[in-house]
């Protein structure tokens, strides 16, 4: 269990107020001045060393990431970062309590990142439905604003920097990164092909970071305690630090919880969550990374470790690390079909696999809730999943396939079983 | 130069090129739905993937993705074809399978590509999606459940034509192409939608279920709805013309045609002039007659009035040969009284450079400043316009406007309104003057509004200057610019079918109207005996003493020379109704008839005839550079505004005059009659 005293989140569950003050008195805004002095290759390469790969589900090396932007304007076009606040994928609650409870560690992380990628502003873009946090946000905005943490001289550091808070309408697919860039500019919020990748052309065409609020708030941290601090946790080299897990469903205690990268999935439930309801036994799935990623059956759940190569290894991903957890009651084919319409209903519908595969899946897996289908139907479902995936421009097609994928991986003969019933029942 | 291998053969692009351009070059087809060479890349129908590497291990969009070095693509592999067939399914589930009452049927991309990916049965036991369709005006034809929402239609609006009336609404499944409010497409251009989309979503509406293409007799030939000269196909079955469509001439139309070519040809179905008729003496009516009784009449008074009493006016559609043949028709009598300025423009005929576009429409395209000087390009010739639009869409070309204000889809600054703010402009050193005098490419495009009125010689002569003042013309560059708006008028100033000294219509005692309507008839003198020759029964045969039935545009094989002085060769597609014939021979058969035969028996010695005197008309479809010489003449101009020469778009000559869809669009477009959905 990680010790309290390697927590970066230390004011996760609010106990105290994300004000200023009191973030400074828990070790935030603490000499920002200095660590930007040491300059923007030692931020990266800092950032390089700690391992830290992106928070937001696809796992992105972050330092590298940074790298990617251009030391100089030859053509005079300005660098954005934009940190995307627009936490949407059912299950995951992070972003949302970093905001809420830990606002300036994420406002200071955009000042360091900002300046080791060479922009003087950033946009913060917040899912729509997240009102009292962006109010948060705002505020505390203001706060370091008044403070001169931000504007024409940040933190003393010689470096103008701004920070504006741009709420979103509630559309999931904004989450992703180019579609919010496009939502950004105004637009339509249909995600842009790539190449080119934001850090050529983003936002207004300019070179752009777009960060996840948990990759930019650990940053502070990370600079302060050195990038071999947070390299130590961990399995491996390429999954460290720490992370926050948000435990929902079919538990005792639902919580967000930062732990170690890598810890066991059976500790984080037993340890954090109180256990499964009606104990380990009673236990039937988990979707191990938010919704879009793969279920695991309780047989994977017993040894899966939580990190984004474990996951891999048996056939899911960490993604957010939104574990949800599902006991004997829940009839999985309809959970899953529940999620096969959230994807429908939030496809933008510019390309095709996805705006007509989504609608398909979801009408084929209702009827597989109800068995109203053929064993020939699983097969054929499993083939419309592939169609689907990796042939659209975003990763939304991947997402909506792959729950499916999941489930009829691990879940094949109840679902077959549910055909046979309602067979019985017709006849 | 990036350098890649295709399908196994190496190939090298200029940078920027897309694998889907690089294929072409290659001849390997790779099938798209949403890609448009005209239109900006979205890359949403996912139907032109191939298999790229190094690269994720998936495939990628050949149109959006740019060429790289030792990029190696295989457009035809198992990973390739199972994408496609993928893409297919999920393209036809909610698609209708009305292919049997679909317009589109035998002409369609995605039942073309369906041969070569479909399945031959559906997997998809849902049921289809239903949608509405919006009325977009008398044009364009919706069928939205149609739609495979590859945007064509949606970019064409917002970047071709500039009126962004069209768009895709809602998100997901539920999404819909429809304008706001239900509202018609209001552009000259929207005929090109029925084009540019792949399937039968939009289609023709005066051509709904008429044919089908496989019955089509197929003609290339040249539009003279306006002075461009579009390239155009002509689709005809039987002796009707059904439709017209544009043929690609990348400087002149590109792939577009203004919604005047493609639509008004139902008015070759109307008030045709099928046979001779000559006005009866006692009754004063006209009676029909027969070709020989026609030509006796007309020769008979061609022989009796006096030379210097007898004038030729040629209108707004007439082919060269037939008004060479003319010319040397009145020729044949010594008669110098000839006028092709029937729209009342006083301008100097004397120097080409003065009266031809000598930037060419395609070298807009370099042009930096622009002056429109007494016109409205989107009226008078809607492919001009989009040129223009299409360089500020590139480059954000400045753009100057004297004359009326009006909507050109473009911004522009407006500097005045009459010849008196371009003596201004001239004289003055900052605003709109220091952007020409800084541009590389300034130019100037004068419209037939500043010549149609009494000082449209002090106004050339001003344009001139104008142009000498900003540099326009230069070895390599020439930017004075006439818009016209008749397709014959270039090929008429061109073999001199002009008087140097201008004669008196109300005096002379018989004129020769060869397709000359579009002036006031009471202009000629009341008691002048009038022959009138052409192809519809409109103003000029309701004056006329003898009707001499002519050929339509479609109906013969000629010339027409363009604003650009770009000759281009029409061809015939079906045959004049009843006795009418085409123009040239009725003039060599009069000619026999007041014994001054002319000397050529079939086209090619016409045509042998205009190169002797010509030599540059039988250059075909090329630009011959006109020398900048004097022309104009200064004077006193007058404080009125300029007016465009042309105010309904739908409505410039017979043709368009006797077209029933024509008229539905003047209702609905310019008068607005048309039932609005409440908001």
């Amino acid at each position: 269990m990680l010790a309290d005293q390697d927590r970066i989140f230390t004011n996760i569950y609010g106990q105290e107020s994300y004000s200023l003050d009191y973030a400074k008195k828990r070790g935030d805004w603490d000499n920002t001045k200095d660590i930007l002095a040491k300059g923007r290759d030692w931020i990266i390469e800092e950032m390089k060393k700690s391992g830290l790969r992106g928070r937001g589900g696809a796992g992105f090396p972050t330092g590298m990431k940074w790298s990617f932007m251009p030391k100089e304007s030859p053509d005079g076009r300005p660098s954005y970062l934009v940190i995307n606040a627009d936490e949407s994928e059912p299950g995951t609650c992070k972003d949302r309590d970093i905001i809420r409870n830990e606002p300036h560690k994420l406002i200071e992380g955009a000042l360091i990142a900002g300046f080791a990628m060479g922009a003087h502003k950033c946009y913060i873009y917040i899912r729509g439905e997240f009102y009292n946090e962006a109010m948060t946000l705002v505020k505390a905005v203001q706060e370091a604003r008044a403070a001169g943490l931000l504007g024409k001289n940040a933190a003393g550091s010689g470096w103008e920097y701004d920070i504006e808070v741009h709420r979103g309408a509630g559309a999931y697919i904004c989450g992703e990164e180019t579609a919010l860039l496009n939502s950004l500019e105004g637009k339509k919020g249909e995600p842009r092909n790539k190449p080119p990748f934001p850090a050529a052309a983003g936002l207004y065409s300019c070179p752009t970071t777009i960060n996840n609020v948990e990759t930019i708030a650990v940053v502070p941290t990370i600079m302060r305690r050195g990038g071999a601090w947070f390299a130590g946790f961990g399995r491996n080299e390429k999954n460290t630090g720490t992370k926050l897990f948000c435990i929902s469903g079919h538990v005792n205690k639902p919580c967000n919880v930062e732990e170690e990268m890598g810890i066991p999935l059976k500790d984080l439930i037993e340890k954090h969550a109180g256990g499964v309801r009606g104990g380990w036994d009673n236990l039937k799935a988990i979707i191990p990374g938010g919704s879009s990623t793969p279920i695991l059956p309780r047989s994977l759940c017993e040894t899966a470790l939580m990190d984004f190569d474990a996951l891999r290894e048996v056939g899911s991903s960490l993604g957010t690390a939104a574990v949800i957890v599902m006991d004997q009651s829940t009839d999985v084919i309809r959970a899953i079909a529940r999620l096969s319409f959230f994807y429908m209903h939030e496809s933008c519908g510019q390309c095709t696999p996805c705006r007509e595969g989504t609608g398909w899946l979801w009408r084929i897996m209702q009827r597989m809730v109800r068995g109203n289908a053929t064993v020939d139907e699983i097969d054929t479902l499993l083939e419309l999943t592939k169609e689907i995936e990796g042939h659209t421009i975003c990763a939304h097609g991947d997402a909506s396939a792959w729950p499916i994928q999941g489930l009829i991986r691990h879940f094949r003969p109840e679902m077959e079983q549910r055909i046979m019933e309602y067979r019985k029942l017709a006849a | 130069m990036p350098k890649l291998t295709i399908d196994g053969v190496e190939i090298e692009v200029a940078p920027g090129t897309s694998i889907l351009q690089a294929s072409e070059m290659l001849g390997v087809e790779v099938p798209r739905f949403c890609y448009h060479d005209k239109l900006s890349v979205p890359a949403n129908c996912r139907m032109c993937l191939v298999e790229v590497s190094p690269g994720p291990p998936k495939p990628q969009a050949s149109c959006a993705l740019a060429c790289a070095d030792g990029m190696v693509v295989k457009t035809n592999s198992e990973m390739v074809h199972k994408a496609r067939k993928g893409v297919m399914e999920m393209m036809l589930i909610n698609h209708p399978l009305d292919c049997p009452i679909c317009d589109q049927g035998g002409e369609c991309d995605l039942q073309d590509q369906a041969v070569a990916y479909g399945f031959d049965r559906s997997r998809y036991h849902e049921s289809k999606r239903a949608k509405v369709d919006p009325d977009v005006g008398p044009l364009v034809k919706t069928v939205m459940t149609r739609c495979i929402q590859c945007t064509r239609c949606v970019r064409f609006a917002e970047e071709i034509a500039g009126t962004p009336d069209l768009g895709l609404v809602n998100r997901g499944e539920d999404v819909e192409i429809t304008t706001f409010v239900e509202k018609a497409i209001n552009t000259e251009l929207s005929g090109n939608l029925v084009d540019i989309c792949p399937v039968g979503a939009l289609t023709s509406k005066p051509y709904a279920f008429t044919a089908r293409p496989w019955e089509l007799r197929k003609t290339e030939s040249i539009d003279v709805h306006d002075a461009v000269g579009s390239n155009i196909r002509i689709d005809a079955r039987g002796g009707e013309v059904m439709r017209v469509l544009p043929r690609l001439h990348e400087d002149v139309n590109e792939e577009w045609i203004s919604d005047r070519t493609r639509y008004a040809h139902d008015g070759l179905k109307r008030q045709r002039l099928d046979r001779p008729y000559v006005r009866d003496a006692q009754s004063g009516k006209l009676r029909p007659a027969s070709w020989e009784e026609a030509f006796s009449v007309a020769a008979e008074k061609l022989l009796s009035v006096k030379q210097g009493w007898k004038a030729a006016l040629v209108g707004d559609l007439c082919d060269l040969e037939s008004m060479v043949a003319l010319k040397d028709l009145m020729g044949s009598l010594h008669e110098t009284n000839l006028e092709c300025r029937t729209d009342g423009a006083f301008y100097d005929a004397s120097s080409r450079a003065g009266y031809i576009f000598n930037s060419t429409i395609a070298g807009i395209e370099q042009a930096d400043a622009i002056l429109l000087v007494g016109t409205n390009p989107r009226r008078e010739a809607a492919l001009v316009n989009a040129r223009i639009r299409k360089t500020w869409l590139n480059k954000r070309v400045k753009v100057g406007v004297i004359g009326e204000v009006a909507d050109l889809t473009y911004p522009y600054e407006h500097i005045g309104t009459g010849p008196a703010d371009l003596e201004n402009l001239i004289k003055s050193a900052g605003g709109f003057a220091a952007v020409l005098k800084n541009a590389k490419n300034p130019m100037i495009i004068v419209g037939m509004g500043a010549f149609q009125r009494e000082d449209g010689l002090a106004v050339q002569a001003l344009a001139r200057q104008c142009a000498e003042t900003f540099n326009m013309v230069r070895e390599g560059w020439n930017g004075f610019n006439v818009l016209h708006t008749a397709a014959s008028r270039i090929g008429a100033l061109d073999i001199g079918f002009t008087s140097k000294d201008g004669f008196d219509l109300g005096k002379v005692e018989l004129v020769y109207l060869l397709g000359a309507d579009d002036f006031p008839m009471e202009y000629i003198n009341p008691h002048a005996f009038v022959i009138y020759q052409g192809h519809h029964g409109d103003a000029g045969a309701n004056r006329a003493d003898v009707i001499l039935p002519g050929a339509a545009y479609t109906e013969k094989n000629g010339l027409y020379v363009n604003t650009e002085g770009r000759v281009q060769m029409a061809r015939k597609a079906v045959e004049a109704p009843g006795e009418a014939r085409e123009d040239w021979k009725i003039i060599r058969a009069l000619s026999a008839y007041i014994h001054r035969q002319l000397p050529y028996d079939d086209l090619f010695q016409l045509r042998e005839r205009i190169a002797r005197e010509w030599p540059h008309l039988m250059q075909i479809d090329q630009i011959l550079p006109a020398p900048w010489t004097v022309f104009g003449l200064p004077g006193k101009v007058a404080g009125t505004s300029f007016v465009s020469a042309v105010q309904n778009f739908y409505m410039t000559n017979v043709i368009t005059r006797a077209s029933l869809t024509m008229a539905e669009c003047t209702k609905v477009f310019l008068h607005h009659d048309v039932a609005e959905a409440a908001e």
